[in-house]
């Protein structure tokens, strides 16, 4: 059962830099050959990017703990992600900080009854901007679902 | 990326384009660039005692090739919003094919936007990703 609690709640605040070497990864990963991410020195991040946070998050900086989400029965349902500007490039220092926006329920047509968590994750430059937003909804089923 | 503002006209559609058939290593691939080590992705043993048939995609690496085919189109540096919506699971040997159209075109703040609708649809004609963005158009 998810804990409804938990909405509010911040994460830990953390440092982390986008970084050329994982910008490449990540564009041959989502299958991109674009020389804007391939060929430039300092190249913008892909669309989708700042998932990759994760690698720089401490254990505190998002609360799935708190959550008491079962993972076995958690989908992914679906992710946002805002930019004030271009995406941030190579070199950019960012700080970045989750919270729980909102959690929902919502009858499923075959996994009972299911459970929304939607979660906001903002990334700052030094001076305090806001450079992007990531906003992820989680699924917790009631049941683990079949294949359609 | 050559695309300009007067060819972004409401209604104008990118050119479809296919991706795969996926593999396994390509689930893997992009656990590892992107830090999402959930085992049910990869581990057969954990999917199916989950109640999976095996192993299925990451819902981001599908939207991670749906932002590929907007960005490849319409610019890298000139997206300023991108949303995913997971849809039907994507699973080994799947074919996927993004789409995408113009719905609305304006000016805000001195500066010309694009929005598409993004859809990336499985062999099955089922759809993946219901997706949209936003970008600057110069």
């Amino acid at each position: 059962m998810v804990n409804k609690n938990a909405v509010g709640q911040t994460g830990e605040p953390f440092d982390l830099v986008v970084e050329r070497g994982k910008i490449r990864e990540f564009a041959r990963a989502t299958k991109s050959q674009n020389p804007e991410y391939l060929d430039d020195p300092t190249p913008v991040s892909p669309p989708t990017f700042l998932v990759s946070s994760v690698f720089w998050a401490p254990p505190g900086a998002a609360r799935w703990g708190d959550l008491q989400l079962d993972m076995r029965r958690v989908l992914d349902g679906g992710r946002e992600f805002v930019f004030h500007g271009p995406p941030p490039a190579a070199g950019t220092k960012l700080t970045s900080q989750s919270r729980v926006e909102d959690i929902y329920e919502k009858e499923g047509k075959r996994g009972g009854t299911m459970t929304f968590v939607v979660t906001v994750q903002e990334f700052r430059d030094e001076a305090g901007n806001l450079v992007a937003e990531m906003r992820s909804t989680a699924i917790e089923t009631g049941k683990p679902p079949t294949e359609g | 990326m050559g695309v300009t503002w007067e060819d972004l006209t409401e209604g104008t559609k990118a050119e479809p384009r296919e991706f795969g058939p996926l593999t396994r290593t390509d689930f893997v691939r992009y656990q590892g660039a992107s830090g999402d080590f959930n085992p049910i992705h990869h581990d057969e043993e954990y999917a199916k005692s989950a109640g999976f048939a095996t192993v299925f995609s990451v819902g981001m690496l599908q939207a991670g090739i749906l932002a590929t085919y907007a960005t490849d189109w319409l610019g890298a540096a000139d997206v300023r919003r991108f949303g995913a919506q997971f849809r039907e699971q994507v699973w080994p040997g799947d074919t996927l094919t993004c789409t995408g159209e113009v719905t609305k075109r304006y000016e805000d703040g001195g500066e010309r936007f694009v929005d598409l609708e993004l859809v990336c649809t499985r062999q099955t004609g089922g759809t993946a990703i219901k997706g949209w963005a936003t970008f600057v158009a110069q």
